[in-house]
């Protein structure tokens, strides 16, 4: 029996591929999409992990001075004497040959020694700290050699370590970095001796139980991914929950045959059930092997962005991580679960005489459109709850979830009532019965339609938030990039001969320099600025105290960047954490990290041995001076960039940075279409009957499939216009919530009428030609199918 | 001596790798190459001598005391302060060759507290003058106007203690006249002791502070390469007897050969008597299981010279150093033809 019943059961989909088709491809694409989300985010967080491990145990607690600024050698060794038993690091990136590699310099003879254990196992060190020791020895992986070709050390190199960190004695980091007495925060030994004296006010302890800096600054980014994979998911499980429906709803005259034969209903539901068990298996693991696929394609310019953004490394190579993988089968077995749920409490209550008619789709279609409407309205209260009185990046994509699930589950009622009035204004009989028919078939369809209205939506509202963001981070450039021309110099006093030359031919020097601190425990960089119109005319000041330029030449405080003013909820007027008023908060689109500006003569006194190396230079005659710098001091490439140059390589990081969110957009926009095209596909020959009736009245095949393709046209069309409201309050919540939140910076919206128009037309296109296979199957098909309809009648 | 070559041999070539410092650093060969080695009829001159020899590999101050409280409990104090260098050579900078290693211990007759510190020299966080007289790692110091009075200071995790210490006779040179040879094979180094030192202060111990007053003995020494390859572990004695007598003697065991030993009797006038290898002796009697191995906590030592047949126990048997290279270091008790109190310190077991 059990055996019949499931040769009876899986029949179905033999009759039907297509639908066999629709739910395992929408299942394989929803879970592909956020596998490869997934996998992305596991590899930067395993990158992440590995680059943490090189010191940042959680074991450890860190001690850091108050305002940031490094430890001198001297610090150091007052707080040893002391008897505080703590170790000394150095950290910092050095950029050479195209690679960046963040460098750690730790003390081998003071560290933890679980911690120099764990950083020296498997290596050639194993057998001692000897090898950190000896002179100018390095450790890094294989990859990142080609930094260190002109660098006097002696590389170790070990494949097992993170790409884009090495390790090394601190003289030996010092000296690469040319911080020949820093140190950049000093581990806390667990064990301490008796009686020991508190430490100076002026330092911090610093729980070592956090998050490393990357992984910290780079969570918004990778939760944003996580939302697109999820969105991108939710896409894939309409299609599924529209599947599996539709397969129950064909499938009552079997279940009622199997019923009335004494099949219990408990044994019927576990074999469809397993049925279903073994479909989300199958398309599980093509979903996780197109993931993976996906991911690899992706990585690149995920790696490029967080690169570019947060400074982190992650490698380019993609490893297949059971935690991925495994997350996409559970999310595959998940998603047919929560989208056959229904179906299955359906079959629970099915009574056994229930009569088999398409009629009784629809009906219980209008029930479950009150039922879907009545969710929808509790999702909208939810959404508005969590913008009233959330906080932070869940909140933000809270919203954002409630918002869309909220609105594809108002669609079929809305598509509904536009039908309905439609059919009021029309006249004429074919016209009244095209508008009747299409809402007929408006519940097969619904699922595919609310898919295609996430899709829109979320493609309206990204592409609002990128341009705005372009538009806005192209005029920022203009304002930042104010200089003709910009210098660097290898050395100090190279720098001090170039400027002083260029000054006596009438070129204004405007030196760039800064220097690495910590505010409130996360890395952010200060700047001195020479107080010149340059400045006063075309920082991008978004709130300031008056006279802002003034105060801050008089060294009356800081101007600091937006991301610092909001991770600190800092205005002017507020103290920084370093003591420094605040004067001003300048947008800054740069990089997540703080920014803090003083006035040169500040930043003498209080980084006395950093001098410039770094120019701004204003000419009139921008080309000759490049010419004559080029001529005299034989510079070459980075070391003398204009203005346009640096512009260019400021957008096309811009543009890689978003380039994983158009991606995902165009994938998820694919599912969308997909799901119209199958959608069609199934109820193409479901309705058959519908359709022979209007055939026998003298409509020709051709007629109907055109009729046909209108009809898609016009479901897409309406699902547009929905969509176009629904996209401008997603980009809303992500330029006013989750950009704040994810950068640090918030940006003014503008509308692109032409890229919806654009977007528009694009969905159209899709619709089209998704309608297209079933109408031009629906023109030929042949007369005697069309006939048979009326005998099966009998 | 004290000391511990051994200890110090196997930091220097267990952590430090030192071969492979040597051949990458300013192109030096292994081993003693490059670095200054004792010899004989050297005339010692302080206080400069009380200072760091960077030119030499190893080095040692190396402070041990018997102490007691006012009730009559015993205790035992170690201060040590080795010096290891990668190079024959010292720089004011993180590049410095000198390494730093400190031990500090206080032994009760039920509890055994130890500490270890670690430090780079270069930078002033460790380091020895000597005039006026410093010796620190971290927050552990001796320091004094000369050798004559010095206070040592040292603290752990479950201990730490403040002492004065005043010199009561003269310095102290083993061998011929501070060349102490280790080995048959004429290996050798720089060693003098004070063994003259009263002793008095405070220890803190998780149960209180104890005022306590005893004697104590200073060892320094230093050297390139004392021991060879085959002599891997040791026993060491420094004994006070009741008359006012002292006896230092120590057993190099050979892997490959015969036992090294040697002596040197010190009257209470401070004059010394060296005695050659074979003259001393010394024999396990007993041993304690002390941290997952068998260590002989009593001994028989014999110096027929000096009439001297004593049995040495263990104030207390678990006297381990669980330090980066463990070993056993703690005050002894002496019966015997002689009486009094002294140190034991034993390595390789």
């Amino acid at each position: 029996m059990t055996r019949l019943g499931l040769i009876a059961l899986l029949s179905h989909w033999r009759r039907n591929p297509w639908q066999l088709l629709t739910l395992i491809a929408g299942l394989a694409l929803a879970t592909a999409l956020w596998c490869g989300v997934q996998a992305i985010n596991a590899e930067a967080r395993a990158s992440y992990d590995k680059a943490a491990d090189v010191l940042a145990s959680g074991a450890f607690n860190a001690m850091r001075k108050a305002d940031g600024s490094a430890f001198s050698t001297q610090d150091y060794v007052a707080l040893r004497r002391m008897g505080w038993q703590v170790s000394p690091v150095i950290e910092g990136t050095i950029e050479r040959n195209d690679h960046v590699v963040q460098l750690v310099g730790i003390e081998p003879m003071t560290l933890p020694q679980s911690l120099l254990e764990r950083e020296t196992a498997g290596t050639e060190a194993a057998r001692g700290n000897g090898t950190l020791l000896q002179a100018r020895a390095l450790f890094v992986h294989p990859d990142d050699a080609a930094a260190f070709t002109e660098e006097n050390v002696t590389l170790h190199l070990n494949a097992q370590r993170p790409v884009g960190t090495a390790l090394g004695d601190i003289a030996t980091v010092q000296g690469l970095l040319r911080k020949p007495d820093e140190i950049t925060r000093l581990i806390v030994d667990t064990v301490q001796p008796m009686g020991l004296p508190p430490i100076p006010e002026t330092y911090r302890i610093e729980s070592g139980a956090g998050q490393t800096d990357v992984a910290r600054l780079t969570r918004s980014f990778h939760l944003n991914l996580t939302a697109f994979g999820l969105l991108s998911f939710a896409v894939g499980i309409f299609i599924v929950y529209g599947a599996v429906g539709l397969a129950f709803e064909q499938r009552r005259g079997v279940f009622r045959t199997l019923r009335a034969l004494g099949m219990p209903v408990r044994r019927l539901m576990v074999l469809l059930a397993l049925e279903l068990g073994v479909f989300s298996l199958i398309a599980g693991g093509l979903g996780v092997a197109l993931g993976y696929l996906i991911a690899a394609a992706l990585l690149p310019d995920v790696a490029a962005t967080l690169r570019g953004l947060y400074g982190a490394e992650i490698t380019g190579q993609l490893q297949l991580r059971p935690a991925w993988w495994l997350s996409g089968l559970g999310m595959a077995f998940a998603g047919t679960g929560i989208a056959a749920a229904a179906a299955l409490i359906k079959l629970a209550r099915l009574p056994l005489l229930s009569f088999n008619h398409p009629r009784a789709m629809s009906m219980h279609a209008l029930a479950s459109g009150r039922w879907m409407a009545a969710v929808a309205c509790l999702l909208f209260v939810s959404g508005f709850a969590f913008a009233l009185w959330g906080e932070g990046l869940f909140a933000g994509f809270a919203l954002l979830a409630c918002l869309l699930v909220g609105a594809a589950f108002c669609l079929p009622a809305l598509l509904a009532l536009a039908l309905q009035a439609a059919g009021r204004i029309s006249r004429g009989a074919l016209a009244e019965w095209f508008w009747a028919d299409s809402r007929q078939q408006l519940p097969g369809l619904s699922m595919a339609l609310m898919a295609l209205l996430l899709a829109m939506a979320a493609n309206i509202g990204v592409s609002t938030m990128v341009s705005s963001f372009r538009l806005t981070f192209t005029g920022y450039l203009d304002q930042r990039l104010s200089s003709e021309l910009y210098l660097r110099l290898d050395t100090a006093d190279q720098a001090e001969i170039v400027t002083s030359d260029l000054v006596t031919r009438g070129v204004t020097v405007l030196p760039i320099i800064s220097e690495e601190i910590r505010i409130a425990g996360l890395p952010a960089e200060i700047y001195g600025v020479r107080d010149h119109a340059t400045y006063r005319e075309n920082w991008p000041i978004l709130a300031a105290v008056p006279d802002v330029w003034d105060q801050l030449a008089a060294d009356r405080g800081a101007l600091i960047n937006e991301q610092l003013a909001r991770r600190n909820d800092l205005g002017p007027g507020d103290a920084l954490p370093t003591g420094d008023p605040v004067l001003g908060v300048y947008s800054d689109y740069g990089n997540a990290a703080g920014q803090v500006v003083i006035s040169e003569a500040e930043f003498a006194r209080r980084y006395p041995q950093k001098r410039a190396v770094r120019f701004g230079l204003r000419a009139d005659d921008p080309e000759a001076v490049a010419q004559y710098l080029r001529a005299t001091y034989g510079l070459q490439g980075d070391a003398l960039i204009d203005q346009a140059q640096l512009k260019a390589f400021s957008l096309s990081v811009f543009e890689r940075t978003f380039s994983v969110t158009a991606a995902l957009n165009l994938l998820t926009l694919s599912v969308a279409g997909l799901a119209i095209l199958i959608s069609l596909l199934t109820l193409a020959t479901l309705r058959l009957p519908q359709l022979a009736p209007v055939w026998a009245l003298g409509l020709t095949r051709r007629h109907l499939a055109l009729l046909e393709l209108l009809r898609a046209l016009c479901l897409a069309a309406i699902t547009g216009l929905f969509a176009v409201p629904l996209g401008l309050m997603l980009a809303w919540v992500l330029l006013a919530v989750v950009n704040v939140e994810a950068f640090g910076w918030r940006l003014p919206m503008f509308l692109f009428p032409a890229e919806y128009l654009q977007l528009g037309i694009l969905t159209l296109c899709a619709a089209l030609l998704a309608a297209l296979w079933p109408a031009i199957r629906l023109a030929r098909t042949p007369p005697d199918r069309l006939l048979r309809v009326f005998s099966n009648e009998r | 001596m004290n000391g511990n070559p051994l200890v110090l041999i196997v930091f220097l070539w267990m952590s430090l790798a030192c071969s492979a410092f040597a051949q990458g650093f300013a192109g030096l060969g292994s081993d003693a190459e490059g670095f200054a080695v004792p010899h004989r009829g050297y005339a010692f001159d302080f206080p400069a001598d009380h200072g760091a020899h960077p030119a030499y590999r190893i080095e040692w101050w190396y402070v041990t005391a018997n102490l007691q409280d006012a009730e009559g409990t015993p205790y035992g104090l170690q201060w040590t302060l080795f010096r290891s260098a990668l190079a024959p050579e010292d720089t004011s900078d993180w590049d410095s060759p000198q390494l730093w290693l400190g031990h500090a211990a206080v032994t009760t007759p039920t509890h055994h507290h130890v500490a270890e510190r670690r430090a780079r020299g270069g930078i002033g966080q460790a380091g020895v003058t000597a005039s006026p007289f410093e010796a620190w790692i971290d927050d552990w110091q001796m320091a004094g106007a000369d050798m004559e009075a010095v206070s040592l200071r040292a603290a752990g995790p479950t201990f730490s203690y403040d002492m004065a210490l005043t010199a009561q006779g003269p310095l102290v040179f083993h061998g011929e006249d501070g060349f102490s040879q280790k080995s048959a094979s004429g290996r050798a180094s720089y060693y003098y002791s004070q063994p003259f030192f009263d002793i008095a202060g405070t220890l803190k111990l998780p149960d209180g502070e104890i005022d306590v007053t005893g004697q104590a003995w200073m060892d320094r020494e230093w050297a390139s390469q004392p021991l060879g390859a085959s002599q891997v572990s040791w026993d060491w004695f420094s004994m006070s007897f009741d008359d006012g007598a002292k006896l230092m003697g120590f057993t190099l065991r050979d892997t490959e050969g015969d036992d090294y030993t040697a002596a040197t009797w010190i009257s209470p006038q401070g004059e010394a008597t060296a005695f050659p290898d074979g003259a001393f002796s010394a024999l396990p009697m007993a041993k304690s299981a002390v941290a997952g191995r068998m260590i002989p906590t009593t001994w028989r030592a014999m110096l027929p010279q000096k009439g001297v047949n004593v049995t040495i126990r263990a104030l207390n048997p678990q006297a381990w150093m669980a330090t980066s290279i463990p070993y056993w270091e703690g005050p002894v008790t002496i019966s015997g033809s002689h009486s009094g109190r002294g140190y034991l310190e034993m390595t390789g077991y």
